[in-house]
């Protein structure tokens, strides 16, 4: 096999390589720093003072106070915590959950896992964009409902849901009850991509990532409004207030800070850099590929992401042929390339099985550089027209 | 790295036997647009020297994962030129082995869709030709309608529903 020199990532959403700024800062805290959090001595006291301002610094990025940070080893571990602590701690009152169709895997089967345990699950249905209803949410909400899960962006069609007006009617629902329903959001795609200010979102909850944002992967963190009531998953020691016991990983801890100090300060720039270099990538295919379609919402939506699907192609082929010419992209989620269904979500927003099959995300992310979108649309239509000759389904 | 063999590779890229056949005395299906993979087969049916009945010719169009085509083109390589009763004798476990190791598990499906189409292609053959049909022949093509009309009937079911929340 002919080797190819060429290798460009386009899988941004699926994890990020680490900014070497962030490494930088990490280093120390592998050899030199790298006491226990716990340790009453010197080489404890010296990480448990990082920490804490990581914490203090990761807090005053989404509007929280430092108190309402835990720190974790992954978004999954965040949402299981989310739900169910939620579920667990406030199942006196009530056994309801809703959430969203199109959530990630992790809430998905976190809840499916509840509801064997006895909770109720209504999961919303979304439009064609991928959009949830507010009104629904509000159709939803009963007596018995303790909590409330729908996801900032999605990870395989970058839709923005609309988290804040969500916020504003589970607060009036709360109102006429009398009675608490909490709201969490997975904003694993979103931290540190698009403004989070858990105030002005108006959740109590809030997932972020690390490895999405180029921070190392094995943090993440979980925001918990002061006051909630919740319970861990993991019991030992009491770190993290408690809520999470486990030896404290302060070098990725210390690189997500870091990671989502920068983020936000290149946020501006680079959403406009992303945005257009997306605008000539969706352009360019759906020009020069007759029956492609893309997917997710035209506006609301994530500037790094762009869902396709194309007639009469399947997606894997179409991944492992890119990935020859030394393009990395992805069918959906990358979570469930090695299942055989079709995606969730893009069932969720109406595709029939064989398209969702079809379907292809490219995501963009700080090292995309307008040569790799003109070398993914010289190559992609060649790629998809081979297919489609050898496809049954497409004349 | 690619995650798949380089055989698998090969067959993928460079695919033989794409299309179809003009006057096909045989066809078949195998797999269906849930799972997200068709295959069909075309075949033209002769007869050798020996006057036994031989694949002639055979052509296929596949639309699935790399592994879907490559397995496809692998068996089309494997039974052209052979007669109808060494074609039958062709098993997933020929198709894997040749493919090279390691094939994911989950991507073992693609061989027997292959194989199965092809049995559904002979199956077609004799129909139209009016001659008997082997009765394991005739018990493997039940076994593949039946799969087929399950896919079929779960994807009915999911367009009635999908009809009832447009509504």
């Amino acid at each position: 096999m002919k080797k190819n020199k060429r290798k460009i990532y386009f899988d941004y959403a699926a994890t990020t390589p680490v900014d070497p700024r962030v490494v930088k800062v990490m280093l120390p805290y592998f050899s030199k720093k790298f006491g226990n959090t716990m340790s009453l001595h010197s080489f404890g006291q010296e990480v448990k003072e990082i920490l804490e301002e990581s914490r203090e610094k990761v807090a005053s990025l989404i509007g929280a106070k430092p108190n309402e940070i835990i720190f974790t080893s992954s978004a999954t571990e965040s949402n299981n915590l989310a739900l169910k602590g939620i579920a667990f701690a406030n199942k006196n009152r009530g056994n309801h959950i809703i959430i969203s169709s199109i959530e990630h895997p992790c809430v998905m089967e976190s809840a499916k896992w509840l509801e064997s345990q006895g909770f109720e699950i209504t999961r919303l249905k979304v439009d064609k964009y991928g959009l949830v209803n507010p009104e629904d949410v509000k159709k939803a909400i009963k007596k018995e409902t303790i909590l409330v899960s729908i996801m900032h962006a999605n990870n395989e069609i970058g839709t923005i849901e609309p988290i804040e007006e969500i916020g504003k009617i589970i607060k009036s629902e709360i109102r006429n009850q009398n009675s608490k329903i909490y709201f969490h959001t997975d904003a694993a795609q979103t931290l540190g991509k698009i403004p989070v200010d858990v105030n002005k979102l108006g959740v109590d909850l809030l997932t972020g990532s690390s490895h999405k944002i180029y921070g190392p992967k094995g943090a993440a963190c979980l925001y918990i409004r002061e006051g909630t009531k919740i319970t861990p998953l993991l019991h030992g020691g009491g770190h993290e207030m408690g809520l999470r016991s486990s030896t404290v990983n302060v070098p990725a801890i210390v690189g997500f800070a870091e990671a989502l100090e920068i983020a936000k300060k290149e946020m501006k720039k680079e959403n406009e850099r992303l945005s257009k270099l997306r605008e000539k990538l969706e352009k360019g295919i759906l020009k020069k590929i007759k029956n492609a379609h893309l997917v997710g919402h035209p506006q609301k939506r994530l500037p790094n992401i762009a869902n396709f699907w194309f007639e009469g192609v399947e997606g894997e082929s179409v991944v492992i042929e890119l990935d020859l010419l030394g393009i990395a992209v992805s069918t959906g989620s990358a979570c469930s390339s090695e299942k055989l269904e079709a995606s969730h979500v893009l069932l969720a927003t109406g595709l029939k099985p064989h398209q969702a099959h079809s379907s292809l995300r490219l995501s963009l992310g700080r090292w995309t550089k307008e040569k790799d979108i003109d070398y993914v649309l010289k190559v992609l239509p060649k790629v998809i027209k081979r297919l489609r000759l050898i496809s049954p389904t497409f004349k | 790295m690619p995650i798949y063999s380089k055989k698998i590779i090969q067959h993928f890229k460079r695919p033989k036997n794409v299309g179809k056949i003009k006057n096909p005395n045989g066809t078949g299906e195998a797999g269906n647009l849930l799972c997200g993979d068709l295959m069909k087969l075309y075949l033209k049916i002769g007869k050798n020297k020996k006057n036994e009945e031989f694949i002639k010719d055979i052509k296929f169009e596949t639309l699935g994962c790399a592994v879907a085509v490559a397995n496809t083109s692998l068996l089309t390589t494997l039974v052209k030129g052979k007669t109808i009763k060494e074609a039958l004798e062709i098993k997933k476990e020929d198709l894997i082995e040749k493919l090279g190791k390691p094939l994911p598990p989950f991507k073992i499906h693609c061989s027997i869709l292959a194989v199965d189409a092809l049995k559904e292609a002979i199956y077609d053959y004799y129909k139209r030709s009016g001659k008997k049909i082997p009765p394991e022949l005739e018990i493997e093509h039940q076994r593949i309608t039946r799969i087929k009309n399950q896919a079929e009937g779960r994807y009915k079911e999911f367009r009635k529903l999908e009809e009832e929340v447009l509504k």
